[in-house]
């Protein structure tokens, strides 16, 4: 096939020759390029309101993309490896849910490990697809969850010989990879297909010595999250499939759910970081490598922190480590990392992506300075000089291994009761609970909660994390299916 | 009749809704930094004068007033000044000031960008001079970072970057003042650029950083000084210490019998300084109360 031009930007261009026309708007949006609400004009810019659009002849529609969106998307396919992408409006989620939805409906079987987002068990409560977690290995000092082995998956795989697909991590928050390539082949020789979650991946596309990207891994479909390191406005998003998927029905079932009001602003500007990532990704993510690991070596040289990279890789469960992703240890010094995070941004003025009991996360990006990552480090090192702690009496964050009793739709609309929280153990819960970020469920419907659970959400809220899911907005009762 | 003459202006920006235009008569440098944009132009009311980003870092016209209020205000409070550290000052001014002082063994500058040395070098040889001293060391590095290995090492620490918003951001920090806690000794002295009070939108500034410093230090206050050139031409300084007093540790007989010629300073103006109007004396107050 011809390579394509990855200078162009079919839908930026569209939108700059639809400016010149200076069409006049008797359609929507109602503001009517900002004229109809002057304060909104004040606060996002002349330029901004303008690009405003619908979806019209000269510029496509996202529903059914016949000329600079279908081109657009197929100058991503090609940039990223792909056979077909779509570009999302609603976020990641809505890439995630458009993968479960396409290869499982109700009663179908879906492998995969418990540390994903919210969002894929949220589309296993609308289909009714039945999750299968892979138990993963878990590094108790660090309390976090390792990837998907080899081993674990094939056990699963045979198991259940039914499962209709795998989906993977790639890589998780903390920047942790399983052997895709491996599971790829794994799965494909039982006839399952594999799903990447690709949240934290976009650069993968992109940069040098970085984890295997899902496309090149063979996998079948991946949810990139641009917005993330791709540099897109935020609720952008791509969806990436290979030629074994019939891309013509995964554009179904997306519009199952999609808005037909796809923002030109989001469009555009998944155009334009693309064009940018063909062109200057492979510079710009060395960049953030090198911040990354100069960050990583100043701050374990401040002593008490740990701040982790490839020395984690271990062949199966860290098979490889995305050393973009700067996560920090933090309960040496005798501060939950959530507790540092609240002090970063409370006491220094510093917003870092997020923080769980024993660690933190920054996340390092195209957009970083060095002068920046000096902060960073500067306000750790006061903190330790501060704030530092006893660490025995904190608590280590466990793997809780969930027990799933009924599928997650089955619970969430099934006949429930609101019972207080400390009452509830033994019982099923039929709704979420989670910190977030990252948005992790330490309960999904479906799932029997115990005393190990119950004192982990307690824990987790008196550090201060921001515990979400539950119908009572205090998170004092919990929603069980009644007996 | 029509004025034909050249009429090139500079505008300094001192808040969005007002400037201050300087008439150039020529540019003698321009270069974009990896930090910041860098010009030095002549002119005739303020002679040259060099900017950042924009914004003029400081003229020959008054460039004296702060080099001397930032070194001789803790220089004649602190009875042994042994060591130093000049965080920004790339130009040599302040360490031109330092040199003053005898009793001073080392003065260490750390100016990250290399670029602004070598202009200052280059075009304010009076102020560069400063550099030339045998006990003054560079070193082209970001302050924060060369301050984090730093342990109750320096008598005095001088921070003379200026710009809270710009490349210098991480030196108006709480984990900058707390980091010179920590490299500074026992009963050290940390003076710093403390912002003008004036505008609404410096402000906000101006009080975070007597929030930070006065939390992080026993001993907070703010002195003044009149410089036409930095934002309303009103300018105040912090003045952090963990020992002494900027008043009632100041020993006037002692520095003056030093004999250092100066055009700002005085033991007497020392006093002056610290005695501030009402409004800022009252925001000051408010964010040690919180």
């Amino acid at each position: 096939m011809e390579k394509m031009n990855q200078n162009k930007a079919p839908i930026h261009e569209a939108l700059e020759r639809f400016r010149k026309m200076r069409v006049v708007p008797f359609d929507v949006p109602g503001h009517k390029r900002g004229r109809g609400n002057p304060e909104l004009k004040a606060l996002l810019g002349e330029q901004c309101v303008n690009l405003d659009v619908n979806s019209m002849k000269p510029l496509d529609n996202l529903c059914h993309p016949v000329s600079v969106i279908k081109e657009a998307e197929a100058l991503a396919a090609e940039a990223f490896g792909a056979d077909h992408a779509f570009f999302m409006v609603g976020g990641t989620t809505s890439a995630v849910q458009a993968m479960v939805w396409s290869t499982t409906k109700a009663g179908d079987k879906i492998i995969l490990p418990r540390n994903v987002h919210k969002s894929v068990i949220n589309a296993l409560v609308l289909n009714g697809a039945i999750p299968i977690y892979v138990n993963p290995e878990v590094d108790h000092k660090l309390g976090i969850s390792l990837g998907m082995t080899l081993e674990e998956v094939k056990s699963a795989i045979e198991d259940n010989p039914d499962a209709k697909c795998v989906l993977v991590n790639n890589p998780t928050y903390y920047g942790i990879a399983s052997d895709l390539k491996g599971i790829v082949d794994l799965a494909h020789s039982y006839g399952m297909k594999v799903l990447a979650d690709e949240a934290h991946g976009t650069h993968l596309y992109f940069g040098e010595n970085l984890p295997v990207n899902a496309m090149a891994a063979g996998a079948d479909m991946a949810s990139v999250s641009m917005h993330k390191s791709g540099g897109s406005l935020t609720q952008s998003s791509m969806l990436l499939t290979n030629k074994t998927v019939n891309w013509e029905y995964v554009s179904q079932i997306i519009n199952l759910t999609q808005t037909t009001s796809a923002s030109y602003l989001l469009l555009s500007s998944l155009d334009i970081s693309r064009r940018n990532l063909a062109l200057r990704g492979k510079d710009s993510f060395n960049k953030v490598i090198d911040m990354a690991e100069y960050a990583r070596a100043e701050i374990n040289a401040i002593g008490g922190y740990y701040a982790y990279g490839r020395e984690m890789t271990n062949g199966s469960s860290v098979y490889d480590f995305d050393v973009t992703k700067l996560s920090i240890y933090t309960r040496d010094i005798g501060l939950a990392g959530i507790e540092v995070y609240d002090l970063l941004r409370d006491e220094y003025d510093i917003q870092i992506e997020f923080g769980d009991l024993s660690n933190i996360l920054a996340y390092i990006s195209i957009g970083d300075r060095i002068q920046d990552i000096e902060r960073l480090v500067g306000a750790l090192a006061d903190i330790k000089r501060l704030y530092a702690k006893d660490p025995k009496e904190l608590m280590s964050a466990e793997y809780i291994a969930p027990r799933v009793c009924i599928s997650p739709q089955g619970a969430f609309y099934g006949a429930k009761e609101s019972v207080p929280m400390k009452e509830t153990v033994g019982r099923i819960c039929t709704e979420f609970v989670m910190c977030y970020p990252p948005g992790i469920p330490i309960l999904a419907p479906g799932e029997i909660i115990t005393d190990e659970i119950i004192d982990y959400i307690l824990y987790a809220r008196e550090k201060g994390c921001s515990m979400q899911g539950t119908e009572d907005p205090e998170m004092n009762r919990l929603n069980v299916l009644k007996l | 009749m029509v004025d034909t003459s050249m009429q090139l202006w500079f505008s300094d920006y001192h808040t969005s809704n007002v400037k201050v235009a300087v008439k150039v008569d020529r540019q003698l440098f321009g270069q974009q930094t990896d930090f910041q944009r860098i010009d030095v132009f002549d002119s005739q009311e303020f002679g040259r004068f060099i900017s950042s980003d924009g914004s003029i870092v400081f003229s020959e016209k008054d460039e004296f007033t702060y080099d001397e209020m930032i070194v001789h205000v803790p220089m004649a409070v602190h009875p042994h000044v042994e060591k130093v550290l000049v965080i920004g000052g790339g130009d040599g001014g302040v360490a031109r000031e330092l040199s003053h002082y005898e009793e001073i063994k080392e003065i260490d500058v750390v100016e990250p960008d290399p670029v602004f040395v070598e202009a200052c070098r280059e075009y304010f040889p009076d102020n560069a001079r400063g550099l030339e001293d045998p006990r003054v060391k560079v070193f082209n590095r970001d302050g924060l970072r060369f301050l984090r290995t730093k342990q109750s090492e320096y008598d005095l620490i001088i921070n003379d970057a200026i710009d809270p918003l710009g490349h210098t951001a991480g030196l108006f920090t709480k984990e900058f003042y707390g980091n010179c806690y920590k490299a500074l000794k026992e009963d050290g002295i940390l003076v710093y650029q403390h912002g003008s009070p004036f505008y609404d939108e410096d402000e906000e500034t101006c009080r975070a950083m007597h929030r930070k410093a006065s939390h992080s230090f026993p001993i907070s206050r703010v002195f003044q000084a009149h410089i036409p050139t930095c934002s309303s031409g009103y300018w105040l300084f912090g003045f952090a210490s963990k020992k002494y007093h900027p008043m009632k540790d100041l020993d006037a007989d002692r520095w003056n019998a030093r004999g250092i010629k100066t055009w700002y300073y005085t033991t007497n103006l020392h006093k002056g300084a610290f005695m501030l109007p009402k409004y800022v004396e009252d925001m000051l107050e408010e964010e040690e109360s919180c």
